[in-house]
C-alpha cells in the first residue's frame, strides 16, 4: 500500500511538472510563430517585450525567490543598453566621432568608448558591466546587512544617481536625448524588415537560454538556499549557509540578465535615453512580476510579455487611461491574486489535480481493499 | 547566553572558548556552524517555500559554497542520514509536502530534525517545548534524549516538569551569574535555589 500510494504521489508531482512545462513550451511555440502572423512593427514590438521578459527573469529571480526587492533595475538594463548603443552609434558613425559629441564640442573620442568598436566586446561588457557594479553594491549592502526597505530605497538612490550622471555628461553620454540614429547592426541595416525579424529571433533565442538558466538555478539546491533566505534568514545563516555571498552572487545574476536584456532592446527600439533608468521604468519592472506571479519562471516571462502587449493596446486607444490601467490592474493583483496570474493558474491546477488524484486514489484504495480480502467494505 | 555561543550576539567582554581552542566571538554565525554548533530559536523557523525534504537537504549538505549548491548533488550517506531522522522525528510520511501543513509541534520537530543532520558536536536549544502539549512535550523529550547520547545538549526551558524529567544536569542562572549546578533533585533542596525563585513569592505573601 505504502507503494502505492507513494507512486501516485510521484505521479501526481510529474503531472504538474507536465503542465507547467507544456505552458511555457506552448508560449515559446507562440512566439516562435507570431512573426508569421504579425505586422513588421508588432513584431519589432514584440521582440522589445522579449527582451523585457529575460530582464523579468532577473528581477524574479532577486524578488521571487530571494526575497529582495530591487527598485532600481533600470539601471542595469540601462547600463547594458548603453554597452550596446555606443557600438552602434560607432558603426553609424563610420570611425568618425558620433554626431553629438561635436555638437557637445567635443574633440576626441573618450578612452571608455574605444573598446565598443568591437562588436563582441561590446556585447560581452553589457552583461558584465551591470554584473560588475551590481558585486559593488552588493556586496557593501548585504554584509553590513541592510535589507528589506532599506535595500530597496538605496536602489531607488542609485536609480536617481545614475539618471543625473548620465543627464549631466553630455559630452560622453549624450545627456537626456541618449544614443540614437543608429544605421547598421554588424553591417546589416536596422531599419530593413529581415534584420528586424532576425533580430526579434535572436531575442527570442537570448529569452530561451536564460529562461532555462534560471530554471537550472532555482532547481538546484542553490535555488532551494534562495528561497531558504527569503523564508527565514537567520535560519540559513544557522544552517550554515552565509547569505551575504548568496545574495550577492544573484543579484549579479539579476543585473546581468537586465543588462542583457538592455543590449537586445537597443538594437530593436533604436534608441536609449537615462528616462528608461529612472524609477518609474524601474518599478513598472517590478509589477510586470508581481502580475505575472513572483516565484515561478513562467509567471516572470508572461507578466513581462501580457502587461505590455496591455500597454501598447491601451495606450495606442486611450493615451492618457494607462497610468491609471496599470495602477488599477497591480491593485487588483495584489488584493485578489498575491501570487499573479501564474499562482491562479496553479490554483485551477491544483483544484483540477486533486479532483483527479481523489478519483486515483479511491480506486487505488478500492483495489487494495479487494487484495486484502475485505469485500464487505467494498461492497 | 544561547546567543552569544552561536555568534548571534556579540559579548560586550570575555571569551568563548570551544574545545580549548577558538574563540568563538570573533567567528561569524556560519563559521560557528561549521564547528559543530547547532541553534534552535524558540520560535520556529522552517523554510516554508521548500518541501520538508528539502528542509533537510539544505541542513544536511557539509559543503555549503555557492559552487557545490550548484553543480553538486548529496552523498548516499547523507540522504540515508535524512531518511533515518526524518523517520525519527516521525515526519517521513510528509516529506514532499511543505512545513505550512504541519502543526507547530512537527515544526519544531522538523527543526531538531534539521539541526541533527547537520551533526553538531553541540546543540543549543531555546524553549523547545514552549507553546506544546504534554504529549508533544514528551515526545521531544524522548527525542532529545536521544539525541544527547551522540551529542551534548543544552536546553533553556521554564517548563519544570520537563527539566526534571528529561535533564540530565540543571544549571540555575540569576542575573547572569551562576548560582547552582547539579541534578534536578540537589538544585530543589538548594535554600539559594529556594530564595531567588520561591522565596520572594514567600516573602510577599506574608
Amino acid at each position: 500500500m505504502e507503494r502505492n500510494l507513494h507512486y501516485l504521489k510521484g505521479s501526481f508531482l510529474k503531472d504538474r511538472l507536465f503542465a507547467n512545462n507544456f505552458i511555457i513550451t506552448l508560449l515559446f511555440v507562440l512566439l516562435a510563430l507570431a512573426p508569421l502572423f504579425l505586422s513588421d512593427f508588432r513584431t519589432n514590438l514584440l521582440g522589445k517585450f522579449i527582451a523585457y521578459a529575460i530582464l523579468a527573469l532577473g528581477i524574479d529571480l532577486i524578488w521571487g525567490y530571494t526575497g529582495i526587492l530591487s527598485l532600481g533595475h533600470g539601471v542595469y538594463f540601462g547600463l547594458g543598453a548603453y554597452c550596446m548603443a555606443m557600438y552602434l552609434k560607432l558603426e553609424a558613425s563610420n570611425g568618425k566621432l558620433p554626431d553629438f559629441m561635436s555638437w557637445s564640442g567635443q574633440k576626441v573620442l573618450p578612452w571608455f568608448w574605444k573598446p565598443f568598436v568591437y562588436a563582441p566586446v561590446a556585447i560581452i561588457l553589457s552583461v558584465l558591466v551591470p554584473a560588475i557594479l551590481a558585486l559593488i553594491i552588493g556586496y557593501l549592502t548585504f554584509k553590513n546587512r541592510i535589507k528589506g526597505v532599506y535595500f530597496s530605497i538605496l536602489t531607488q538612490a542609485l536609480s536617481i544617481i545614475f539618471v543625473v550622471l548620465f543627464v549631466g555628461q553630455q559630452a560622453y553620454t549624450g545627456g537626456t536625448n541618449g544614443i540614437t540614429n543608429f544605421k547598421t547592426i554588424f553591417g546589416f541595416p536596422l531599419s530593413s524588415s529581415s534584420t528586424k525579424v532576425t533580430l526579434y529571433y535572436v531575442a527570442l533565442g537570448f529569452l530561451i537560454l536564460a529562461f532555462l538558466f534560471c530554471r537550472w538555478i532555482v532547481q538546484s539546491r542553490f535555488g532551494k538556499v534562495l528561497i531558504a533566505i527569503r523564508d527565514s534568514e537567520n535560519r540559513a545563516r544557522f544552517s550554515g549557509y552565509n547569505p551575504a555571498i548568496y545574495k550577492t552572487f544573484v543579484y549579479c545574476i539579476s543585473a546581468g540578465l537586465a543588462g542583457l536584456a538592455g543590449a537586445l532592446f537597443v538594437p530593436q527600439v533604436g534608441i536609449i535615453s537615462p528616462a528608461e533608468m529612472g524609477i518609474v521604468p524601474s518599478v513598472e519592472m517590478v509589477i510586470w512580476v508581481a502580475i505575472g506571479g513572483r516565484g515561478t519562471l513562467v509567471g516572470a516571462v508572461i507578466g513581462a510579455i501580457l502587461v505590455n502587449s496591455l500597454k501598447s493596446m491601451v495606450s495606442e486607444g486611450f493615451p492618457a487611461a494607462w497610468s491609471y490601467f496599470i495602477g488599477i490592474s497591480f491593485v487588483a493583483v495584489v488584493i485578489f491574486m498575491p501570487y499573479g496570474l501564474a499562482g491562479l493558474l496553479n490554483q485551477i491546477k491544483r483544484k483540477i489535480y486533486t479532483q483527479k488524484s481523489v478519483k486515483q486514489y479511491s480506486s487505488a484504495a478500492l483495489n487494495i481493499l479487494e487484495e486484502s480480502g475485505c469485500d464487505e467494505y467494498v461492497g | 547566553m544561547l546567543d552569544a555561543i552561536c555568534g548571534r550576539v556579540k559579548p560586550a567582554e570575555g571569551k568563548i572558548i570551544f574545545k580549548g581552542i577558538k574563540d568563538v566571538t570573533e567567528m561569524s554565525e556560519h563559521q560557528i556552524v561549521e564547528l559543530g554548533i547547532g541553534r534552535k530559536f524558540q520560535v520556529p523557523s522552517v523554510f516554508m517555500g521548500i518541501t520538508i525534504y528539502e528542509n533537510m537537504e539544505l541542513a544536511a549538505a557539509r559543503k555549503r559554497s555557492l559552487y557545490s549548491t550548484l553543480f553538486t548533488k548529496l552523498s548516499k550517506e547523507q540522504m540515508e542520514r535524512i531518511q533515518d531522522v526524518l523517520q525519527k522525528i516521525g515526519l517521513y510520511e510528509k516529506r514532499y509536502r511543505t512545513p505550512a501543513a504541519l502543526s507547530h509541534g512537527e515544526k519544531q520537530w522538523l527543526e531538531i530534525g534539521m539541526l541533527l543532520v547537520q551533526q553538531p558536536e553541540i546543540m543549543l536549544l531555546d524553549e523547545p517545548v514552549a507553546g506544546m502539549g504534554r504529549k508533544e512535550t514528551d515526545k521531544t523529550g524522548r527525542l532529545l534524549k536521544e539525541i544527547s547520547e551522540k551529542c551534548s545538549v543544552i536546553v533553556v526551558e521554564h517548563d519544570m516538569e520537563f527539566v526534571r524529567e528529561y535533564a540530565d544536569k540543571v544549571t540555575v542562572l540569576h542575573e547572569g551569574r551562576l548560582l547552582d549546578e547539579g541534578n534536578m533533585h540537589e538544585i530543589q533542596e538548594n535554600p539559594k535555589v529556594m530564595e531567588v525563585y520561591l522565596g520572594r513569592g514567600g516573602e510577599g505573601c506574608d
